[in-house]
């Protein structure tokens, strides 16, 4: 699904973010990408989602070689990867309903389907009956579920989460690490970078270390 | 794969959009289309003008004479003749004949040589047709072919075209129609520097959505697509604004016209903007702001947009 070979990353101001990354995540699987803040992780999850491109080395995500898909094409690619940010990055001034609608109102979704699709996402991350509501009138936790709402509902094959619990209590984060689970287990490959290592530990899954831009640990075969 | 439906859909959502985001920044929305409006209005005030301009001067054409002096030998009765012959000429609105005898008359009352003239045996005046062109006959070229027409005649000695201010005229006339394409081309190019600035800024106030819409899966037609009919709209707006501001020009004007056209003895009526200037006007008007918005955002959503690194 995910496989880095030899992975560098030179930001313009000169600092190597990523160097001589190499590591594989398999369909299915769900995976923890952890490490201290400016380890890199947030680097591996923007050339994961092609909001960057690596300087070095090959990175082919859901069989697409991402330094090498034309711009013109990084949408469509992008339609195949739910993106879940710690800030969420929800749209402020408009309901529930038209923030999870949007992935599928950029594509040719009826509008019945859309209907249908968001109610669908919004009940499995538990916010059913709030889409009239701005994302101002619901609290942290059920923002950010707004945000993993949105990142599901066009059905994509792989999930990339960027600190979703950053901002969230123990009790919330557990709930939102728990959404993951599921998505996994029905055959979404989740890809979460945290550095909450209770969370990671709790959940028993494979971890992804990284420290200054190298693999320290959690290699698979 | 896009249905007819889901196309018209997803253009729907994308008008009522920018229909929606113009009536939540009225504010803004009003000085820049105010701006567009005055920009496309000038250059329609001055072509009115000079199309009233060249209308009134229509009736001119009249005011055009052509004098056909007669060979000396030439009788009154031959005069007749020719005066019948040329009035079922081509393009020849009237003739009227004044005789040596009229003539001489004339200039006895009115130029006090009463008692020279008396000592002359001879009328050393010929008999002169004074020909009234036809008004749709009236344009330099047909007067300059009819006065050959003419001047072939064997009784005719000399024909006379008042024409100079004619031609004078219609250049000051075809100065003033070029200046006003130049005008209309300059105040263009301003309406879609304006327009481009709008949508600039509201390109660059909501990067945060456009931000989003790509990062999940959105292409760039479809973040363009809004800021596009954004475009449109004002152009269409701009263009309203400008007819009301003509006609509300021309509804001014009116009174003084009249007494200028009442002065010369006219009936004169000043004329509005055609309905195809009128349409002119909306298309031009649409198409300029289509423009400044496809400058704009070709500029800034290609910076802003992720997947560039």
């Amino acid at each position: 699904m995910i496989r880095f070979e030899r992975v560098s990353k030179r930001y313009p101001n000169g600092r190597e973010a990523l160097s001589d990354l190499s590591f594989e995540i398999t369909q299915g699987e769900m995976v923890f990408l952890t490490g201290r803040s400016g380890a890199g992780k947030s680097s591996v999850l923007k050339l994961i989602a092609l909001l960057e491109r690596p300087t070095r080395g090959i990175l082919v995500v859901n069989g697409e070689n991402t330094g090498k898909l034309p711009l013109r094409r990084v949408h469509l690619f992008r339609r195949h990867i739910g993106i879940v940010m710690q800030d969420h990055r929800l749209l402020m001034d408009r309901p529930v309903f038209d923030n999870v609608a949007l992935p599928l109102i950029v594509t040719d979704t009826s509008f019945k389907e859309i209907d249908r699709r968001v109610r669908a996402a919004l009940d499995q991350v538990g916010l059913l009956g709030k889409e009239r509501l701005l994302p101002l009138e619901l609290s942290v936790g059920e923002q950010q579920r707004v945000g993993i709402a949105r990142a599901i509902v066009s059905k994509p094959a792989l999930l990339v989460a960027d600190e979703p619990t950053g901002n969230l209590d123990a009790t919330l984060a557990g709930e939102v690490m728990g959404l993951f689970g599921r998505f996994n287990d029905v055959g979404v490959t989740v890809v979460v970078a945290t550095h909450d290592q209770h969370l990671v530990e709790a959940s028993g899954r494979r971890q992804i270390v990284l420290e200054d831009g190298r693999l320290t640990a959690g290699r698979a075969a | 794969m896009a249905s007819v439906s889901n196309w018209t859909a997803r253009h729907g959502h994308a008008l009522i959009s920018s229909g929606g985001h113009l009536a939540r920044h009225a504010f803004a929305t009003a000085l820049t289309v105010i701006v567009m409006g005055l920009a496309l209005a000038l250059p329609l005030a001055l072509d009115m003008l000079v199309n009233n301009v060249r209308g009134a001067t229509g009736d001119f054409s009249d005011a055009v004479g052509i004098s056909v002096y007669l060979k000396n030998q030439v009788s009154e009765q031959t005069a007749k003749q020719l005066q019948q012959t040329l009035s079922g000429h081509a393009g020849v609105a009237s003739v009227t004949l004044i005789t040596a005898a009229q003539a001489l008359e004339e200039f006895r009352a009115q130029s006090g040589f009463g008692a020279a003239l008396d000592a002359l045996t001879d009328n050393p005046l010929p008999n002169v047709l004074a020909v009234r062109p036809a008004p749709d006959a009236a344009s330099p070229a047909q007067l300059e072919t009819l006065r050959r027409a003419i001047e072939a005649w064997p009784e005719v000695d000399s024909v006379q075209l008042d024409r100079d201010w004619l031609v004078r005229f219609n250049a000051i006339l075809e100065l003033m129609r070029r200046a006003v394409l130049i005008t209309a081309v300059l105040l263009a190019a301003g309406v879609i520097a304006v327009v481009g600035n709008t949508i600039r800024l509201e390109i660059r106030s909501r990067a945060a959505e456009i931000e989003v819409t790509q990062l999940v899966g959105g292409s760039r037609a479809f973040v363009r697509r809004p800021f596009l009919y954004t475009g449109v709209l004002y152009g269409l707006i701009a263009a309203a604004i400008a007819w009301g501001i003509v006609a509300a020009a021309r509804i001014a004007l009116a009174p003084s016209a009249q007494f200028l056209a009442a002065a010369y003895g006219q009936k004169f009526v000043l004329a509005g903007p055609s309905a195809e200037e009128l349409g002119i006007l909306i298309l031009a008007g649409m198409v300029l702001g289509w423009l400044g918005a496809a400058l704009a955002s070709a500029r800034e959503i290609a910076r802003s947009g992720p997947g560039n690194g």
